[in-house]
């Protein structure tokens, strides 16, 4: 049975334990029970961390008795993807090559998220290794969307996003190198946010494409996607590339308002012959902005398009070279072999799944002697034009705004067969982690058929506080948010 | 540039890859549709264009060059498939 208080946010339910109307163990057990009973029908999981959970909640129930070190995040149940090391927990990249992985130490984002007192529920389900675009090249399970137990619930991040919109878990992080975290979002009904590439720490972000990936939060609206991802933001000496910016309050930022904000409107990402219901509900979003005192400019990306021929060259390249790590040699799967040779190329065999060994040949290809130039340094110097047209257009605006995805979520098998037209939905998203840019996805409509459509707002580097308030704005002026799901077939 | 099975079988090869000669077929195919589809950028004209490696402006990072805890051997060895003394142990490589 559900307990009410799980259909709540993280800002309302904090209120609820900061003023002792519930514990943390009372919510956290709650929480379990019904995740547990959801389940069967939603996969959103790899691996639940029930005891682990309990003890964090009793350790919150301490800081909220002594009313010290409490955050909006002290006691409230979490989950995290499965490629953020978890010290002692499985961590398996939904990969074979990983299933008995445990690692000796946490990422960043989950020491920070532990140290706000957060407890985590589980890891959850996505496409291997980050890489899919619906979570079904995991090797463990298919996740469902919650909205439509027949279709996909995006990926990579789908058991990220599946488990917030189906209250399984108050909010969780992804991660997105491609659209990983907006485009699961936006077929769930949720927000997720990718940030500025640098923004936040990837040590122990198992590596997919270095210059690309980031780690971000879904929540189940844009507050508590400010407050996770205040939690999560800042410079770490453990990772070099992240950057040394100061971390404002996003949630206080997110309440800011839009008048007089420039909101760009790029006629690239709105092509003829388009998804009508996307394009009609994604426009309405920005005339609801425009309602709210936004200022809509059109602006121009026009080389913006070829960001998915680029964003498939550079991505696997990247993944070709982090993925010859799996040797069978440190940790993970070894299968054995007469010599060392035999031995890599057995275990690869076996530990990767097809979308994987595709992604590296495909990179291994790229970056192979006679084709680098034509392949992974053409793309390089697309991927400058790309970055120059958005710095020109945010001379003139502050956000842009674009749908998140062509299409609302797709069923089952219906893309598995033909790899590129998976790839074709990443068409919107991609840009933005080539660039590095911030781009956050916030429920804007919904399908006749029942599902959940989003609204992509693109954001300066490092502006992600505007990004949260845009879309905050957008969002307490919609009902959207505060549709849930049926968790049924069609 | 057509994708032939003996490119897929050297790529393997280099990737450290024991593929099928069924999977050989599957990928070729798959491998020329996507390679396909990435040559829509050489419509685009980059001849001035410097390539970006990275979106950051990024550079090395140094730290002093003192003892910090790490991870123990134990630790280390934790997770290997066949740890041996201390070691990581390997078929013969010569």
């Amino acid at each position: 049975m559900k307990n009410e208080l799980l259909s709540k946010t993280i800002h309302e339910v904090s209120a609820d334990l900061k003023a002792k109307k519930v514990s943390s163990a009372e919510l956290t057990k709650a929480a379990m029970d019904y995740l547990e009973e959801v389940e069967p029908k939603v996969q959103s999981f790899i691996t639940v961390t029930r005891d682990e959970a309990l003890k964090q909640a009793a350790e919150a129930d301490k800081l909220l008795a002594a009313g010290k070190d409490v955050t909006p995040l002290t006691g409230v149940p979490i989950a995290i993807k499965d490629l953020l090391c978890t010290k002692g927990i499985r961590t398996t990249c939904a990969s074979r090559m990983l299933e008995t992985f445990k690692p000796p130490y946490n990422a960043t984002v989950v020491e920070k998220l532990y140290a706000a007192g957060a407890v985590s529920v589980g890891k959850t389900n996505m496409d291997e290794f980050a890489m899919g675009s619906s979570t079904e090249s995991s090797f463990y399970k298919k996740t469902k969307n919650p909205w439509n137990l027949n279709c996909v619930p995006g990926g990579s991040s789908g058991g990220s996003a599946a488990c917030v919109s189906a209250d399984q878990a108050f909010a969780s992080l992804g991660s997105d190198t491609g659209g990983s975290i907006r485009q699961p979002a936006a077929f769930c009904g949720i927000v997720g946010l990718k940030p500025t590439y640098g923004r936040v720490s990837r040590y122990g972000l198992i590596a997919f494409a270095s210059s690309l990936d980031q780690v971000g939060p879904f929540g189940k609206d844009v507050e508590d996607c400010a407050i996770m991802m205040g939690a999560i933001a800042g410079h770490d000496p453990m990772d070099s590339t992240s950057a040394e910016v100061p971390v404002p309050d996003y949630a206080a930022e997110a309440k800011k308002g839009v008048k007089g904000l420039k909101v760009g409107v790029p006629k690239e990402f709105f092509p003829d012959g388009m998804n009508r219901e996307v394009s009609v509900a994604v426009k309405d979003a920005i005339a609801k902005l425009q309602s709210l005192g936004a200022e809509i400019i059109e602006v121009s990306l026009p080389s913006s398009p070829y960001g998915l021929a680029a964003y498939y060259v550079l991505a696997p390249s990247e993944a070709s070279s982090n993925l010859a790590r799996y040797d069978g040699v440190r940790y993970g799967l070894r299968v054995p072999g007469e010599n060392i040779v035999e031995m890599y190329s057995k275990t690869r065999a076996a530990g990767f799944g097809s979308e994987v060994k595709r992604r590296i040949m495909l990179g291994t290809y790229a970056l192979s002697s006679g084709y680098y130039d034509a392949y992974y340094l053409k793309a390089l110097k697309v991927r400058r034009l790309i970055k120059q047209e958005y710095d020109k257009a945010f001379e003139k605006v502050d956000v842009i705004a674009t749908p998140t995805t062509p299409n609302p979520a797709f069923r089952f098998g219906e893309k598995t067969g033909d790899p590129l037209s998976m790839y074709l939905e990443d068409v919107f998203t991609v840009s933005i982690n080539i660039t590095g840019l911030p781009g956050l996805s916030v429920p804007c409509g919904m399908s006749k058929s029942g599902l959940p459509i989003g609204l992509q707002l693109i954001g300066k580097a490092f502006d992600e506080a505007t990004l949260l308030r845009t879309a905050y704005s957008y969002e307490q002026s919609t009902e959207w948010h505060k549709q849930k799901p049926g968790l049924k077939e069609d | 540039m057509a994708l032939s099975e003996k490119d897929v079988q050297y790529v393997a090869k280099l990737a450290r890859l024991e593929v099928t000669d069924q999977e050989v077929a599957k990928y070729t195919q798959q491998l020329a549709n996507i390679l396909e589809y990435v040559e829509q950028l050489s419509k685009l004209d980059t001849a001035n264009v410097e390539p970006l490696t990275h979106p950051l402006d990024v550079k090395n990072v140094f730290r002093a060059d003192e003892l910090r805890p790490c991870l123990t051997q134990a630790e280390v060895l934790s997770n290997a498939p066949e740890p041996q003394s201390g070691h990581f142990k390997v078929p013969k490589i010569m």
